[in-house]
């Protein structure tokens, strides 16, 4: 083994403006702390979220509720799926992928660092944007997903749609962005010897949702572009009376959409994976069927977007070559199902509150998936579409497994990020009120459909079966925020005073619980060398790992590296006792290693791109005729200055 | 274990290839799908506008019984085309100029490929407003709106990659490009090239193909 910094070379000492307080997190390239900002902010959406959610559940307590208006009551269902598929599960998903990614491959940080603080400035601000449209009294009020023409001028005249589709638009973009910047991380961003099949599950799985996000995205950018331009500058993408086709803006949407879902799943399915075999002790069962499967998952995902459409008349041939594929997604995502339990059997299983979500998530999913192939044939779903039986279907996939899967990763790896653990007694019950509550809320909700309750209903007569569906439903709810409540109680107290985790509270396996918690700015004082899928493990309980294939070169395990400190096999358990920041780590400075330099030309870019759209919504104004054109101008003069400053200045401080 | 030492300026990378040119590649991914979706739209509207003008045949309006001529010049378009093809064998020679240290003949092809790109976006300016004066504008019909937003988001990325090509060429004449930099022109130039074959599907799919 190498010397770790024979002679350190020189570096210019990092500029120290933006070091603390309020602009350390506006110039921040860091991951880790990208990543808490999208925890954060997705953290206080799923509030936002949830708010609409309950006033939506107390509108329908009862008949004729009365609480909201119709218009009303249509913002609110769009903006909470809107919010929480677009403004939480998704950038949860972020704040994952920027957290962990770099750490399980270990790498000091993604490719590339502004890139990722552009993303997520972006992603603020289109969530900002999409969100203003309460302040003028119209939020987005056309659905998640928009159907055109239904959102045309002509039939949405208002500024609601126009808040939604630029909001979506701005979104596009820093998904983009961060598509491609974790592409390139995990392609060649991985420590010596880690493989491909050696890769932490979480990681490859949030590899096959970069790749859904690189190529579903620009379907919906082109959607969303057409539909601004109809509205804006009158072209003619979805004018019936100029003969366009009404499913043009369905076969687009959900041609995105449908990779979407399983962008929104297929994270969650990733942390359940990392936290099901530490909490059993043993490796994750069949890890590359795992693999293939996600895979699986990915590419199938692009080939069943018709059946979110079989109501539309699409034929009997589309309709069956739809339903068959749909139910061919059932396999991969089974074989998931049954390789999950087959890593719980048999092991010594440990019910912490990460491992009740990630047990909540197998059975809660299995439900959602059930139900979600009973409709993927036609006739049935002719049946149960646009009824509650959907809302049941979804909300047991997207509750029930991605914000499972969420919150196990979050009880998870909060220890790992903040150094702390969160308060166990308070996460079990955060996960039985969330566990009955969910159920209560949603099950109901499959009888009510298929009794025949509408989606999208603001009010219901008496006496047509769904009032006690729905009463229970909304009790539910009331159980929800009680478990969201005692979740945020838990969270906010947990990161002030939370027992001090050390490096590895859990046991785990990989390689990001070798470092300190929380990591250093550098991570890895030494990018380590992996030989196996389980090199913590191989150090400290090689009996675990004795059947998961090894580097063929003997049986060389792995050296990590801890502050500075070549140290073989330096597991050290939760004995390590005092929080990262009480230990001195050296700087990045003091060990020679180049880290990228804080800058907010990463964040001016992105308010140069807002400005352009925010120009672009004044155009309809009359008040702003002069105005919109000069504001949008200026927008993109901003963009491209900040842009070229960006690119223009190295990344790291210059070496002396 | 093999150390990965703190080397100068350099970073590790895995397969050890720029970080940018895996970027590229997946970005270049993306766009397939981003003009896949344009060029579908146009496919599935072709034939459907209500009102002409149309591309390939004359349409006479009922209400005025002013004819319309088909509206495409093939021939305009396909010295154009030329003109694009062109650039990108310019685009390759500016990058073997640039990897072999030639400081003259990178700074001629840079430029020659800038200013073939803009000659493309000339053609594609007068093809616009030729097209505007016969009568077709993007609210005419479903033919002006599909084709002049495929085209037009073609001739956004061509312009992008004419003002990336006069950086370049800025910076070959304020510091020299280096074999060092020629990462830097390789990654425009498969950006340049990746628009060009998506202009040659264009190309064949609404003008060559009735």
């Amino acid at each position: 083994m190498a010397t770790t910094v024979a002679a350190p070379p020189r570096y210019a000492v990092p500029h120290t403006k933006y070091e603390r307080g309020l602009w350390s997190w506006l110039a921040t390239v860091d991951h880790k702390k990208i990543g808490q900002l999208y925890l954060y902010t997705a953290l206080a959406f799923f509030l936002i979220g949830g708010l609409e959610a309950l006033i939506i559940r107390q509108q329908l307590k009862g008949p004729n509720g009365t609480l909201v208006s119709a218009e009303t009551y249509n913002q609110l269902f769009t903006m909470h799926g809107t919010t929480m598929i677009f403004l939480v599960i998704m950038p949860m998903g972020a704040a994952f992928f920027n957290y962990l990614i770099p750490l399980q491959i270990g790498a000091r940080d993604v490719a590339f660092p502004r890139l990722n603080a552009f993303s997520y400035w972006v992603f603020l601000l289109g969530a900002l944007f999409m969100n203003a449209g309460w302040l003028f009294g119209a939020a987005p009020d056309g659905g998640w997903f928009g159907y055109a023409p239904l959102t045309t001028r002509q039939f949405s005249p208002g500024l609601n749609i126009d808040f939604w589709l630029i909001g979506l638009q701005i979104l596009g973009l820093s998904s983009l962005a961060a598509g491609f910047n974790f592409v390139t991380t995990i392609i060649n961003l991985r420590a010596p010897g880690m493989h491909f099949m050696r890769m932490p599950i979480f990681t490859w799985m949030s590899f096959v949702t970069q790749f859904l996000l690189i190529l579903a995205f620009p379907i919906i950018t082109v959607a969303v572009t057409f539909l601004m331009l109809d509205r804006f500058f009158g072209t003619n993408f979805y004018t019936i009376t100029a003969g366009a086709d009404p499913l043009l803006w369905q076969h687009l949407f959900w041609l995105f959409g449908h990779p979407e879902v399983y962008i929104l799943i297929l994270p969650a399915f990733g942390l359940v994976s990392e936290v099901l075999p530490v909490f059993s002790r043993k490796p994750l069962f069949g890890y590359p069927v795992m693999v293939y499967s996600g895979i699986l998952i990915g590419f199938l995902g692009f080939g069943v977007w018709a059946h979110h459409m079989f109501a539309v008349g699409m034929g009997p041939i589309a309709d069956s070559v739809f339903g068959v594929t749909t139910m061919l997604i059932a396999i991969p995502t089974g074989v998931k199902i049954f390789n999950w339990l087959a890593t719980m059997h048999g092991g010594s299983l440990r019910f912490t509150t990460p491992m009740l979500f990630a047990v909540g998530l197998i059975a809660l999913f299995t439900i959602g998936g059930i139900s979600g192939i009973m409709h993927s044939s036609p006739p049935a779903d002719l049946q149960q579409t646009d009824t509650y039986f959907i809302v049941a279907h979804f909300h047991y996939v997207l509750f029930g497994g991605s914000m499972m899967g969420i919150f196990a990763g979050t009880y998870f790896f909060f220890p790992k990020i903040t150094g702390r653990l969160m308060d166990e007694r308070l996460g079990k019950i955060h996960f039985w009120l969330t566990f009955v509550g969910m159920n209560l809320t949603f099950f109901p909700m499959h009888f009510a459909g298929l009794n025949g309750m509408p989606r999208r209903i603001y009010q219901y007569q008496a006496n047509q079966g769904w009032d006690l569906e729905n009463l229970v439903s909304t009790w539910g709810a009331y159980i929800l925020t009680l478990a969201t409540l005692v979740f945020v109680w838990n969270f906010v107290k947990s990161r002030r005073s939370g027992a001090v985790a050390g490096r590895d509270p859990w046991g785990g396996a990989t390689v990001e619980w070798s470092i300190p918690s929380p990591p250093p700015e550098y991570n890895y004082a030494v990018i380590p060398t992996i030989t196996s899928r389980y090199p913590l493990w191989d150090a400290k309980s090689p009996e675990l790992t004795a059947d998961v294939p090894h580097t063929p070169e003997g049986e060389k395990r792995t050296d990590v590296s801890v502050g500075g400190k070549e140290t073989h096999a330096s597991f050290k358990g939760p004995s390590d006792t005092r929080m990262a920041s009480e230990v001195a780590h050296p700087s990045a400075h003091e060990l020679g290693i180049a880290m990228p330099t804080a800058t907010i030309k990463p964040l001016l870019a992105s308010i140069g791109l807002t400005v352009m759209f925010i120009g672009l919504i004044l155009k309809n104004n009359a008040n702003y005729q002069s105005l919109w054109l000069p504001i949008i101008l200026s927008g993109v003069a901003f963009f491209v200055v900040s842009l070229y400053a960006w690119l223009l200045s190295p990344l790291e401080p210059e070496h002396h | 274990m093999t150390a990965i030492p703190h080397t100068t300026g350099h970073h590790y990378t895995t397969t050890g290839l720029d970080h940018r040119k895996i970027a590229i590649w997946a970005f270049i991914g993306s766009e397939c799908l981003f003009f896949g979706s344009l060029i579908s739209t146009y496919l599935i509207y072709k034939g459907r506008s209500v009102v002409g003008p149309f591309p390939h045949e004359a349409w006479t309006n009922p209400a005025t019984g002013e004819t319309f001529p088909p509206i495409l010049d093939i021939p305009v378009t396909s010295a154009s085309t030329f003109v694009l093809l062109m650039s990108s064998l310019f685009m390759v020679l500016a990058h073997a100029s640039v990897v072999r240290g030639d400081r003259k003949y990178s700074k001629i092809w840079l430029a020659a490929t800038a200013l073939a790109g803009a000659t493309f976006l000339g053609f594609q300016a007068f093809e616009f407003t030729s097209f505007v004066h016969e009568g077709l504008t993007p609210r005419t019909n479903l033919f002006g709106s599909s084709f002049f937003i495929l085209t037009g988001f073609h001739g956004a990325h061509v312009t992008a990659g004419v003002i990336w090509l006069i950086t370049l060429l800025f910076i070959d004449f304020k510091r020299g490009l280096r074999p060092a930099d020629a990462i830097n022109v390789d990654l425009c130039a498969l950006y340049w090239h990746f628009v060009d074959v998506v202009w040659i599907a264009i190309f064949t799919l609404i003008y060559l193909i009735q």
